[in-house]
């Protein structure tokens, strides 16, 4: 635009342009298909919680893979960065799955989505085993107590005494993904609520800045099958029981505010990329650094049927699982394929040795 | 392997020792350390020259049970399994009794002196030896006699066939070059068990070990580590293994040479990434995530973990993601069987997952293809998007082969229909399952393509050509059709059959097509069917789908028998499946004891079947 003192010319009255990140792209870039959920189901507010947090951080949208299982849960990687790569793989193994692509390609940012039958059920072994690798990736349950695709039968996380829909109870103790996580060494664990849009937000870009595997376990209520009077996974239940741990605040690494945070009330915590996580005081003392307070917290709140939210566990260093393979700065799906293969040399130096 | 026909040898004159052909059976016991004894009474007659093959069957556990390790020597080169035995080294009180009936008249029986009371035959040369006397000599401490009293019989064997000490020496001096004591008191041991039955024992009357130099140049090596070595030399570049025997060593193999031959020259970092996963599901879950990601990626099992796998084989099917499975096939579920032969996956992995579904099979049929076919499994994958299977078998994969050393790989790595940005730029356009080429295979972008076209969604079912989602009936059969025509150029890219005929040139009424571990009983069973008058054409199947050349094969042939080791003739039902009108013709020959292939077996039944024909 030049600078000229010229009068400009009457101007069309400017439309409002939509807000840029630091990529300059608008929220749209970070959209996917349409959503063919049931209206209301708490999966799609998640899915809005992605599409601002992806956006807001600046994340190219070609850098990430986005990873799912099998459910209505699983179906969203469709409802987001359509400009990614995704991966709607099998009920229970997107945890495998996606600890494969991270091997293949350490650089992108991995997004799995699943849900509590998907995680908890039958991929939990995968999910275990996947928290001890500790790939890069943003793992999100979306859990609704039960299996909604399969039309509402109980999972392992409804909680005990909850009815399912036609009255039944649940007699079982749940399984508590985020203890289990701690357990298994994950360097980030939180629990959040697809209706607390602002907490899951501050949450997903905390994620996106971990460097391994960051778990987030989001209560997000089916309308269809889990809605009830006597579900501990409703709206109703969860907005009335939803307890935060603490306020969760994300400074993101290319934004240098300083402010001085009162060490009595608020707790910083720097990741892997220079980001930091403010988290502020509420009522309870409480050091999500400390891995033993955060199980306490988790057993207490299992025991007492407590719904706290907020940022469970944080271990910002944990090593990646491309660390513990070393590997390069060049993905091995890219490699060039003469790196590949060991001379001719080498073949009759191996030959030698079995003659 | 020379045309000559060892059965000739049998027409020597009675009182001359036969020369170089000679299977000898040693009964121990698991876990006693007599593996190291008998891989060195291989290795010295191998030093002299002579082709030699060696066949260890171990039970299902770790120690205890009773194992044989069988070495034959044969100057025509066969190396196939050997029904009848000429000398047995029986140390085993518990098979001793099954030991010696299983001996034909004639035998020679090496038995160890405790077991003396079992030698009742008279129709066999018995000799006893006192292996614990001799060994009490040389060393005091029982752990270590017990390993070392099988070098003894190295010895012993060694005097009576008239293997070169020298070359014992050798073979010692190989196995424990990391352990000059070690060495030593084995070296000693054998030495003492010569030197007792040079003064005690007269030579063979009936066979003889005679140097030649057939093996000069030559290699030994087990399937397993060939395959290894494939992987390694192919590319791959993403391993997720679970271990299971016996295809724990492809992959422990491999993990040996990635780490000492796949490291970046620049920057010193690995150029693959490997994960022992939690189970089946995980590996094949891992290399499908890392196919789709990019990488060249495989994974080694055997039967159990290919039931697991069967779901996400199938997703990779219809996403169209490039894995490779090596199945080193065993016997069924559980326990029992685990470490026998079997060809019994084939049906199974050709059809494996739900929905419709075949997958190519590479049947390597030598140490040699082991490696090939192991490379070009990863090339395969990435030009056809699909999942391929290696399928070897336990005598295949864990026994000693002998071979010439493998080739460099000629044929460049081949990432097949990757589009990058910059050809994505350049053709303008991108759908992912569209048949852009007539041959069934789409082009794929990777995850990280920066091209505004590159990215798009990956479902198993229920896609357009655009990968977007469908439901639509023509849209799922189009994908279907198309899948076909990809299979059928799966047919054209297959490494090709080995036709052997019988009078070249010319074409016998007989054929028979077997793959894999049969081959050597296949072609040891064609010279003695040959002596006998019988002329058999041999088409050697190196892959599944087939393609012209068996079809061709097949209608050519008033009759072909098909050899497999497995009960439910799973080849042949594919055969029949692929050339119904030809379904009559088709007949098995089918090995399922257990116990690797032998060519007298074949034989037998070959024959039985014509002569009911009334043809032999
Ligand atoms: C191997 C296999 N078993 C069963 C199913 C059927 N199935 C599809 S989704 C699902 C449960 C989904 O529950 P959850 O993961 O909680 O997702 P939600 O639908 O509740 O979001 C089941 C059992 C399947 N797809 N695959
Ligand atoms: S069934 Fe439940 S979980 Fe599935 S889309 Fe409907 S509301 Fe959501
Ligand atoms: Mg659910």
């Amino acid at each position: 635009m030049s600078h000229e003192a010229a009068a400009p010319p009457a101007a069309p009255k400017p439309t409002k342009a939509p807000a840029l990140n630091r990529l300059s792209l608008d929220l749209k870039a970070y959209k996917g298909a349409n959503s063919t959920l049931c209206s209301g189901c708490g999966h799609d507010s998640i899915t809005n919680a992605i599409i601002k947090s992806f956006f807001e951080y600046g994340v190219e949208p070609h850098r990430v893979a986005k990873l799912s299982g099998i459910g209505c849960s699983s179906k969203t990687t469709a409802y987001f960065l359509s400009r990614s790569h995704g991966f709607n793989s099998v009920h229970g193994r997107m945890a495998a799955v996606a600890t494969g692509s991270n091997m293949a390609n350490h650089t992108l940012l991995n997004i799995g989505v699943s849900g509590d039958g998907d995680t908890a059920s039958i991929g939990l072994g995968h999910f275990l085993h996947m928290v001890r690798r500790n790939p890069q990736l943003v793992y999100l349950v979306e859990n609704n107590g039960c299996y909604g695709l399969t039309k509402g039968q109980f999972s392992a996380t409804a909680d005990k005494g909850s009815l399912q829909k036609g009255g039944a109870v649940n007699r079982m103790d749940p399984i508590d993904i985020c203890a289990l996580a701690i357990e298994m060494g994950c360097g980030f664990v939180a629990r959040s609520f697809s209706g607390d849009a602002k907490q899951l937000n501050q949450l997903l870009k905390a994620a996106i800045a971990h460097k391994g595997t960051a778990l987030i376990d989001v209560v997000s209520p089916c309308v269809t099958f889990n809605n009830h009077e006597g579900s501990t996974k409703s709206y109703p239940y969860a907005r009335a029981h939803e307890e935060l741990i603490h306020e969760v605040g994300f400074v993101p690494f290319f934004e240098e505010i300083s402010v001085d945070y009162d060490a009595g009330t608020t707790q910083v915590v720097e990741l892997h990329d220079h980001s930091k996580v403010v988290l502020k005081k509420l009522e309870r003392d409480y050091d999500p650094t400390n891995r033993r307070q955060a199980l306490e917290l988790l057993s207490h709140a299992q025991e007492n049927q407590l719904f706290l939210t907020g940022l469970v566990y944080l271990d910002p260093s944990m090593p990646s699982m491309a660390e513990q393979l070393d590997l390069g700065s060049e993905p091995l799906a890219t490699l060039p394929a003469e790196k590949l293969r060991p001379s001719p040399t080498a073949l009759a130096e191996i030959m030698e040795t079995f003659k | 392997m020379s045309e000559a026909s060892p059965t000739s040898s049998e027409s020597q004159s009675a009182n001359r020792p036969r020369v170089n052909d000679v299977t000898i059976s040693v009964a121990t016991s698991n876990g006693t350390g007599s593996q190291s004894a008998n891989l060195i009474l291989m290795r010295s007659i191998f030093n002299m020259g002579i082709p030699v093959g060696a066949k260890n069957m171990f039970p299902s556990n770790i120690q205890g049970l009773p194992t044989w390790f069988t070495v034959r020597a044969s100057a025509a080169g066969w190396s196939g399994r050997r029904r009848l035995i000429d000398l047995c080294v029986a140390m085993n009180e518990e098979s001793v009794v099954d030991d010696i009936a299983q001996l034909p008249p004639g035998a020679t029986l090496v038995l160890h002196k405790s077991l003396e009371k079992y030698a009742q035959r008279t129709d066999l040369v018995v000799h006893v030896v006192p292996f614990d006397d001799l060994v009490s000599g040389l060393v005091k401490e029982p752990k270590l006699s017990k390993l070392v009293v099988n070098m003894i019989y190295v010895g012993v064997v060694a005097h009576l066939f008239a293997i070169d000490m020298k070359e014992v020496e050798r073979a010692i001096q190989r196995q424990f070059s990391k352990k000059a004591s070690a060495a030593k008191i084995n070296l000693d041991a054998a030495t003492v068990g010569h030197v007792w039955a040079e003064a005690n024992l007269p030579q063979s009357a009936t066979h003889r070990l005679e140097r030649m130099s057939a093996t000069d140049g030559k290699i030994i090596i087990e399937g397993n580590q060939a395959t290894a070595l494939g992987l390694v030399f192919g590319g791959m570049t993403v391993l997720g293994w679970y271990p299971i025997t016996p295809s724990s060593s492809v992959a422990e193999v491999t993990i040996d040479y990635l780490s000492k031959y796949r490291k970046d020259p620049e920057t010193g970092k690995p150029t693959y990434a490997v994960i022992q996963a939690e189970d089946e599901l995980a590996s094949m879950a891992i290399v499908v995530g890392a196919g789709w990601a990019g990488a060249r990626a495989a994974t080694a099992t055997s039967g159990p973990g290919i039931s697991l796998m069967g779901e996400l084989v199938g997703l990779a099917y219809f996403a169209e993601i490039p894995a490779v499975i090596v199945d080193v096939q065993r016997m069924g579920p559980s326990t029992g069987l685990p470490t026998r032969v079997s060809q019994g996956d084939i049906f199974s992995a050709y059809h494996l997952s739900h929905g419709d579904g075949k997958h190519p099979l590479l049947l390597p049929g030598n140490v040699r293809e082991c490696f090939e076919f192991a490379a070009e499994s990863l090339d395969l994958a990435e030009r056809l998007q699909t999942v391929i299977f290696v399928m070897l078998d336990l005598d295949l994969g864990m026994n000693l082969w002998s071979s010439d050393p493998f080739e460099p790989i000629a044929k460049p790595i081949d990432r097949g229909k990757v589009l990058d940005e910059a050809q994505l730029a350049k053709v303008g356009s991108f759908a992912r399952y569209k048949d852009v080429d007539g041959d069934g295979i789409p082009y794929r972008t990777i995850p990280g393509n920066p091209h505004p076209l590159a990215a798009y969604f990956t479902r198993g079912t229920g896609h357009t050509e655009a990968a977007t989602y469908s439901e639509k009936a023509q849209d799922w059969k189009g994908n279907l059709d198309r899948l076909t025509r990809k299979f059928d150029t799966a047919r054209t890219l297959m490494p090709r059959p080995v036709l052997k005929a019988a009078t070249p040139g010319q074409v016998a009424e007989i054929g028979v097509i077997a793959f894999g571990s049969s081959d050597p009983a296949v072609e040891e069973s064609r010279a003695e069917l040959a002596s006998q008058g019988m002329a058999i054409d041999y088409l050697r199947l190196r892959a599944l789908p087939i393609d012209r050349e068996v079809r061709e094969f097949i209608e050519a042939h008033r009759v072909v028998y098909v050899v497999e080791q497995n009960r439910d003739a799973q080849l042949a039902s594919i055969l029949k499946a692929e050339l119904p009108e030809r379904a009559t013709a088709l007949r098995s020959v089918l090995l399922y004891s257990g116990l690797p292939a032998d060519a007298q077996s074949v034989t037998e039944d070959i024959v039985r079947q014509e002569s009911k024909e009334g043809r032999a």
